[in-house]
């Protein structure tokens, strides 16, 4: 296809530009995206997702059912109880409510229920904070559910809506977290182009449509939904004998999300013209780069600004944003960073004992590779921390000069960004 | 019991056999006998059984020792004493 003469289903002239914050642009999302349960609770830090998603309600805007719970727990509690019976069902939280939560998420994935939340990443307490890094993002890592990790206002619109189409499609059904930065993205107002409601509700196919499972007791398939029709025992004990079994299912839907993450991502593209890398990640100047720095969420933005600047003066240097951090695309960024020299990988979460949990995939994912790049793994950005561009310009020329001398020593592998020595 | 593998068995550990197959009364230690000429048929054990696992017929009452899981509920609420729990196994 030519790319001067493809063009979209839904041009720029044919959508909406609006004004919204990351949150506002979630709820608007979600209110497009024919949702039928939405249950939260707003305990400080809360974000206005569902604050606003609750005046569309209010405004008789929706359908959706809105249920003001008491805890974040029995947020995500009734969002499986939603989610269980057939609904398409939606939640938001962030730090110490999402760390609440935790129980409930591995239910949610471990039921193969396909249930969106937007988190709002934000630091945990204590110190109390409620500023923006990925400390709660990394508390729910291996809980089963696929974390997309937005940079922009316009993607977290985009990728609320297409978060329901990876999470409903029946290779996957496992639920889906969209990720902003907490302010930076929250909290910022950008301009964005939205759908009309048409558009979304044709992208999405309608309300959620339900897959289907065999039992012994029903002679035909039924829905995998709680019908008193045809009952379903969902919750069931599962001792040695099968959980291994239905845990194995969870970890193959998740390497299918990769694939369908993939394709969701060009669907999209045809639809809207707009597009995020493969939809696994988004590499900026690569091609013939020596230093990568891959980064997740927001500072990519302000990264690869800098890094731009840098490609004026002639530093082969190139940034590689992560957008899907589970499924981690473990072979598409060993094939991306094989060929580079040195590679920093910026994590906006400390984790005490151990290294960045970006750091460790990175590193895990080139280690079968025969030729490989020094990693070094960078925290930054803790508690809200701002990365400034100057930041990123400090940074980029020490790792220059880490190039130049051509190794790193073992004690200089993690370091601080922007911490007071 | 031949166990299934992982691409047998559907999605979210739903169950997918009937409830009646699993024999829950494999897990018990104690076995309720009831004598039945101390029974007077008042129900108490029937109404209490937390299983239930007390089978009433219209004419005797008896253990559903497929599912009855020893508790000893029934013996204790029993008013005249006709149910007496015996270890299972021979009291090893």
């Amino acid at each position: 296809m030519n790319i001067l003469e493809f063009k979209p289903k839904y041009p720029r002239e044919k959508q909406i530009m609006m004004l919204l914050n990351g949150d506002e642009a979630v709820a608007y999302a979600t209110k497009q995206s024919y949702v039928d349960v939405v249950a939260a609770y707003p305990i400080t830090p809360q974000t206005i997702i569902v604050e606003r998603f609750s005046e569309f309600v209010a405004n008789g805007e929706v359908h959706t059912e809105f249920i003001p719970v008491e805890s974040e727990h029995s947020a995500m509690s009734a969002c499986i109880g939603a989610a269980a019976t057939g609904a398409r069902a939606f939640t938001s939280t962030c730090s110490q409510g999402l760390a609440l939560m935790v129980e409930t998420l591995y239910i949610a994935s471990g039921l193969r229920l396909p249930i969106v939340m937007a988190v709002t990443n934000r630091a945990l307490s204590a110190p109390i904070n409620i500023h923006g890094d990925h400390s709660d993002a990394y508390l729910m890592r291996d809980s089963g559910w696929v974390m997309l990790f937005v940079e922009n206002v316009q993607e977290a619109y985009d990728t609320t809506i297409q978060a329901f189409r990876i999470a409903e499609h029946p290779e996957v059904q496992l639920p889906v977290s969209v990720h902003l930065d907490g302010f930076f993205l929250s909290h910022t107002m950008e301009n964005l182009y939205v759908l009309p409601d048409e558009a979304v509700y044709e992208f999405l196919g309608g309300p959620r449509k339900l897959v289907k499972v065999k039992v012994d007791y029903f002679d035909e398939e039924v829905d995998y939904a709680l019908n008193p029709a045809k009952p379903l025992s969902m919750g069931m004990l599962a001792f040695y004998d099968y959980y291994f079994e239905i845990k194995t299912q969870q970890v193959e839907a998740m390497k299918r999300a990769e694939k369908v993450i993939v394709e969701v991502n060009e669907e999209w593209y045809k639809l809207t013209g707009r597009r995020y890398g493969d939809g696994l990640v988004d590499p900026y100047a690569m091609d013939d780069a020596d230093i990568v720095i891959v980064v997740m969420g927001s500072s990519a933005s302000t990264v690869r600004s800098v890094v731009k600047k840098f490609r004026e003066k002639g530093v082969k240097v190139g940034v590689l944003r992560v957008r899907s951090f589970r499924p981690f695309p473990h072979k598409t960024i060993a094939r991306l960073l094989k060929e580079a020299k040195l590679v920093a990988v910026l994590d906006r979460a400390a984790s005490p004992g151990s290294m960045g949990a970006l750091y460790l995939d990175v590193i895990s994912s080139l280690y079968m590779e025969k030729e490989k790049p020094i990693v070094i793994n960078y925290i930054y950005g803790l508690g809200g921390r701002d990365l400034s561009p100057l930041l990123v310009f400090k940074l980029i020329e020490e790792l220059a000069e880490d190039l130049k001398r051509g190794f790193v020593p073992e004690e200089k592998v993690v370091r601080y960004l922007g911490v007071r020595e | 019991m031949s166990l299934k593998s992982w691409k047998e068995i559907p999605i979210g550990g739903v169950g997918f056999k009937l409830s009646t197959e699993i024999k829950t009364g494999e897990w018990r230690a104690l076995r309720p006998i009831i004598d039945q000429n101390k029974c007077t048929k008042c129900l108490i054990c029937w109404l209490f059984c937390p299983e239930p696992a007390i089978m009433w017929d219209g004419v005797k009452v008896e253990v559903d020792y497929d599912y009855c899981k020893g508790c000893g509920i029934c013996a204790h609420e029993c008013p005249v004493k006709a149910i007496s729990m015996v270890p299972e196994f021979g009291g090893e």
